[in-house]
Parts: structure tokens; sequence; C-alpha cells
């Protein structure tokens, strides 16, 4: 049986985008759930969630739509956080 | 290890262990191939991210955050993916690593302005992994843990601003000159201090080292002789300043304020703490520095306000904006100029930008009103009798009452007379700048440091034309400090001497044991010399030995 994979959309709510801090927080996030996680933006290539690098690299601005897909045991309830955190507004 | 060589800044001398500022260290540029050096690699990405996490739990604040996303950075998959890629395309190992944060340094770079900063830290990890994996010590700073001597390059201002001061007990650079960013800081401070030791890196961190700033030595793993000596002086320069207090007076009664140079409100407020008969030198372009707009009048108002009230009746000199050079600004347009050092700079930014001046004419007139107190205002770089005519009537026309200038240009030395005759009230010799325009010697030219001693017979020459005027005549300067030169000075026709509040003891004590007559003679034998050694060696036939020993 293969392992259940998750997705969802979620919009951007810092508003500096996913940078320094929020992403920062994110990405601590995206690691402690111990699954693979990737993070689009639109119809874009998804990398990985638990890189800084490649999440600020995607430029998500406030507002954006980013796409969350993880896989494995858990990965529901692990969106479901990460979800919440991306719609946050870190800086206000 | 010999004895080292070096340019003295101040007198102090010191003994501490030597911590070494490593410069980055960049992949060699043949480093082989070695596809097995991934788990190598990976160790030293792991090592800094846990010194950076390290840093940031003790950090706290606003700082704890910004090492926590940087170790955040030393540990991630994504770079750590690119560098195994780069390995196994056959980069070398460092080269990797370069090469890898490179790309994401692009990509960073391209999304926008909020992640330039980022850009840096991600280098900065850069570096520090390159050193671990070519085996060099990491770049950057070190927490200090005893009393140390700091031995770099050069030091930047972000390092010196990482620097735990109060364990900073000597600072030596390979680089930089007498009157360079580590020589303020160090004069600041009363560190002593040398610049040009050649091959000062060589020194292994952890060596003990004297430093004596007077003789220009360096001195790896001192004799227990050598270090008794050094601590004898620190410690009768520390009963100086617990000794006599006071305002300043030779030993026959001759006034000579002594008076502090201030950069920041820190500063100033600090300095008021102190035994000084005021400021001497207010430098404002500390305001302007580092913004993207100019201060308003009301914000600037507010500052100068609280220097004033720091001072009280105590006399406060507050020199304009001083840009351009060495000291842009990122909101005064300037053309590209050939010659920065002999260009749009100093009271000449006001002939493009009259309106900067006139704004910090009307808030310092207003700190002044708000304040109760009578700022003595001067314009740097004033080179003619118009020049300083035009200052003084800008300045009166507000309502300040005191204008002066800075004597910072030959040609207004020789002419400090007519400067006076056209309206001012008191002119202030700006030593620094008055030696690089004398000998055409760059300030920031390490390599022309003997051009830039103001012993100089011929500075020395200047400072007596000025010295000839009916109004005050005051020395803001590098060259204030030295307690047998501010002898010399006062011989010259000098009456305020203005410094880093921590070396005003060591001149009142040289004032007080110095009659004005044997300045006059310091005077007079230096200004026969042929180099500034020569000067300095004839002026001390008049010294008193206990001057000669601080």
């Amino acid at each position: 049986m293969s392992n259940p994979t998750a997705t969802r959309t979620a919009v951007v709510a810092s508003r500096v985008g996913l940078h320094a801090r929020p992403a920062s927080l994110f990405v601590q996030a995206a690691a402690a759930t111990g699954l693979p996680v990737t993070i689009a933006v639109g119809d874009g290539d998804a990398v990985d969630a638990r890189s800084i690098l490649m999440v600020m690299g995607l430029g998500a601005q406030h507002g954006d739509q980013v796409t969350l897909t993880a896989e494995g045991e858990g990965a529901e309830a692990a969106l479901d956080q990460l979800v919440t955190l991306v719609e946050t507004d870190h800086d206000a | 290890m010999p004895e080292l060589l070096g340019v003295g800044v101040g007198t102090g001398a010191a003994v501490g262990t030597a911590v070494v500022l490593a410069p980055a260290a960049r992949p060699p540029a043949d480093e082989p191939a070695d596809p097995g050096a991934g788990p190598r690699v990976r160790e030293a990405f792991a090592a800094v991210a846990a010194t950076l996490r390290e840093r940031a739990e003790a950090a706290g604040g606003t700082t704890a955050e910004v090492l926590q996303a940087t170790a955040l950075m030393a540990a991630d998959p994504g770079l750590l993916a690119v560098v195994d890629a780069r390995l196994a395309a056959g980069a070398g190992p460092a080269t990797a690593v370069d090469q890898a944060v490179e790309q994401f340094c692009d990509v960073l770079a391209a999304s926008g302005p909020y992640l330039a900063e980022r850009v840096t830290d991600l280098r900065d990890v850069r570096d520090r992994v390159v050193a671990r994996v070519l085996g060099l010590p990491e770049p950057g700073v070190p927490q200090l843990v005893e009393p140390s001597v700091i031995v770099a390059r050069d030091l930047a201002p972000a390092d010196t601003a990482a620097l735990d001061l109060s364990l900073v007990v000597g600072i030596v650079t390979e680089l930089g000159g007498p009157t360079s960013h580590t020589a303020i800081i160090a004069a600041q401070f009363d560190i002593p201090c040398l610049v040009r030791v050649a091959g000062a890196l060589g020194v292994a961190a952890g060596t003990p080292l004297a430093l004596d700033a007077r003789a220009g030595t360096l001195v790896p793993d001192p004799s227990a002789e050598l270090r008794e000596q050094v601590a004898a002086r620190r410690a009768a320069r520390l009963a100086l300043a617990a000794g006599a207090g006071g305002p300043g007076r030779t030993a026959d009664g001759t006034t000579v304020q002594l008076l502090a140079n201030v950069g920041t409100l820190e500063d100033a407020e600090r300095a008021a703490a102190q035994d000084v008969e005021g400021v001497g030198l207010f430098r404002t372009e500390v305001l302007f520095l580092d913004r993207t707009s100019a201060p308003t009048l009301s914000e600037q108002t507010d500052a100068y306000a609280r220097v004033f009230a720091a001072f009280g009746a105590r006399k406060v000199v507050v020199r304009t904006l001083d840009a351009g050079a060495d000291k842009p600004l990122a909101f005064v347009e300037v053309a590209p100029e050939e010659n920065p050092a002999l260009g749009v700079r100093g009271l000449r930014t006001a002939r493009r930008h009259p309106e900067l001046l006139q704004t910090q004419l009307q808030a310092l007139a207003a700190a002044a009103k708000q304040t109760g107190t009578h700022p003595w205002v001067m314009a740097p770089m004033v080179s003619t009798p118009a020049e300083a005519a035009d200052f003084a009537r800008a300045a009166r026309a507000v309502g300040l009452e005191t204008v002066g200038a800075m004597v910072e240009v030959p040609a207004a030395a020789l002419r400090a007379r007519q400067l006076v005759a056209a309206g001012l009230d008191f002119v202030s010799l700006g030593t620094n700048d008055l030696t690089q325009y004398a000998m055409a010697a760059d300030r920031l030219e390490g390599d022309l440091a003997d051009l830039l001693d103001p012993w100089q017979p011929a500075v020395l020459q200047l400072v007596e034309a000025t010295g000839q005027v009916h109004v005050p005549v005051g020395v803001c300067g590098e060259a204030a400090r030295d307690p047998l030169l501010a002898l010399v000075l006062v011989g010259l026709g000098v009456r305020s001497l203005s410094m880093a509040p921590a070396a005003v003891p060591a001149v009142r004590f040289a004032l007080a044991r110095t009659h004005l007559e044997a300045c006059r003679a310091m005077a007079n034998a230096a200004l026969g010399a042929d180099s500034p050694q020569q000067a300095r060696e004839f002026a001390a036939r008049f010294a008193d030995p206990d001057v000669l020993a601080l």
C-alpha cells in the first residue's frame, strides 16, 4: 500500500511574503513534521519546503496562493498546521 | 617570533592575548576534484549551523532571529543537494561550496529587495564553511573571553561593532593608517593601537603580545620584565586619570581648554559625564550617514538639543555637515569625482545643496533656543575669506551668535587673519585633514603614514600661521591627544585642545607640568626640525621627564 499523499492550498498572509521571519518559521515547522513536504506558488514547480533557500527563492508575495503537498503517515494533520502558519501574518 | 614594527596611534601600551581576525578564505583556483568529500563538507556545514544556533540562543531579540535563520541556511537540504551535485561534477570541495552558494545568491537576489541581507548572511555562511573545509580559522569576530589584543588586516566598522571593547586591550592591524577608522575607534576608547604592522597576521591566535604604541613595537611572548614595565605604565596612566582634574592650565596658569570630540548622541552623553570642559568637535555628519533621506528639521533639533542639554553651561562646538570624500551621503547626488578629497566636500556641499546647510543651521538655532544654551558653530573645509563670510552671514541670520571655521586647508591656515576679518569669532585646526592637504597624502593611504604624521614640521608651521590670529584658536584632531605634541601646539598659540575624552588626563597632566615659555621653546625647536622624528626629539629636550614617561 502506498503512503497517503495530502495536498492543500493557502494564501500568504505575511506582508513581506514568505521571506525572512515567516519563511524561517514555516521551514522549521515543515522540517519538524518529519515528512517530505513541498511547496509551490501558483502553477510553478514544487520545491522542498524544508529548504529555507528554496522557499525564499520562490518569491511568494503577500496574497499569493501556494500549494502544499506532504506524503506519509500524518500528512493531513501536518498540512493543517502548515496552512495555519502560512495564513498568519507574523509581522502583525 | 621576533618583534614587529608599526605606526603607533596614541602613546599607550598593553599586554594581552592575540585574537586574530582572519580574512575570509577563498577556494584555491586550482582545487582538485574530490568526489568523496561529501561527508566532510556536510560536517563543516553542520558545525557552522551549530555555532550559529548557539550564538542565536546567547543573543536574544532580533539578532537571535537573524542568527536562527542563518543557521537554517547552513543546514539547508536544498543547498547541500546542490553542493553534492557540484562535487559529483568534479568541483573541489571548497569550490563546490562556493558555487552552490553563489547559485542561491543569484536566486535570492532575483526574488526582491527583502532578500539582499539574506545574501550577505548566506555568503557569511559560505566563508565559514569554506574556511573549515580548507582547515583554516573561521573569519569574523570571535567571542572574547579574556583581555585581548585584536590582530586584523584592517577592522571594518561592522567588526568593531561586534567587538566587546571592554575586553579589547590593544588593536594591531596590517593595513590602515593613523587616521583610519580603526585608529579613530582606538582613540575614542583609549585603546593602545598599532597600524601598518607588516606580518601581523602571522601571529598565532593565543600568543601573548606586548604592544607599545609610543615605541611602535609589537613583542610576541614578552618577558616577565617587559610585562611588568607595561603594567606599570598602564597603572601610572590610570592613576593620572584618577588624580588631578578640572580645567586645563599650564604650570604658570595659562588656561588651555580640554574638550571632547564626539560623534553620536551617545558619545556626547558619555563625554558629558567626564571631566572635560565641553565639546571641541561635535561631528554632526553621524546623523546623516547611513540614511536614505536627510534628517528633518525637527529630528535634527531634537538631537542637537539633547547634546546641548547634556553639557549645559559648558562650551559645545558644533561642526556643520562634513560630507563627501570618505563620507558619502546616500541622499546627496554627487557626480563621480576624480579626486573626492579635493572635490565637493565639507562646506562645499552647500554650493550644490544649500538647503541642507540652511536646515541644519535652523535646527541648531532652534535647539540653542530650546535649551537656553550658546553653541559655537563652525564650518568644515573653509578655504577662502569669501566662504567664511558666507557661512558667518548664514549662521548669524538664523540667530547663531558664535561662528567659526575649521582650518583644514593650507590656504586657510596661511590666510587665517583674513578669514577672521571676514567675520569669524574663532578658528579650529583639523590636524588630520590639514596634514593630508599639506603633505598631499591621502589620509586613508596607510603606505604614506610617515607623511601623515602631525609632527611634520610643515604642518606645525601651518599651525603657527593660524596661531597668530586674535580670536580663540583650537585644535580638534589626533594631534591634540599626544601630550608632548599638545604642548607644542600650545606653544604655537593654540588655547583649546579637543580629543577623545579618555586622552584628556594625560594632556592635563602634561600641561600642569609645563610653563608656557617651555611650550614656546618646544614649538620653536620642533619648527627647526627636518623630520617628524627630529621634531619630536627636539621638543622632548624641553619637556619634564614625567611628561616624557606618559
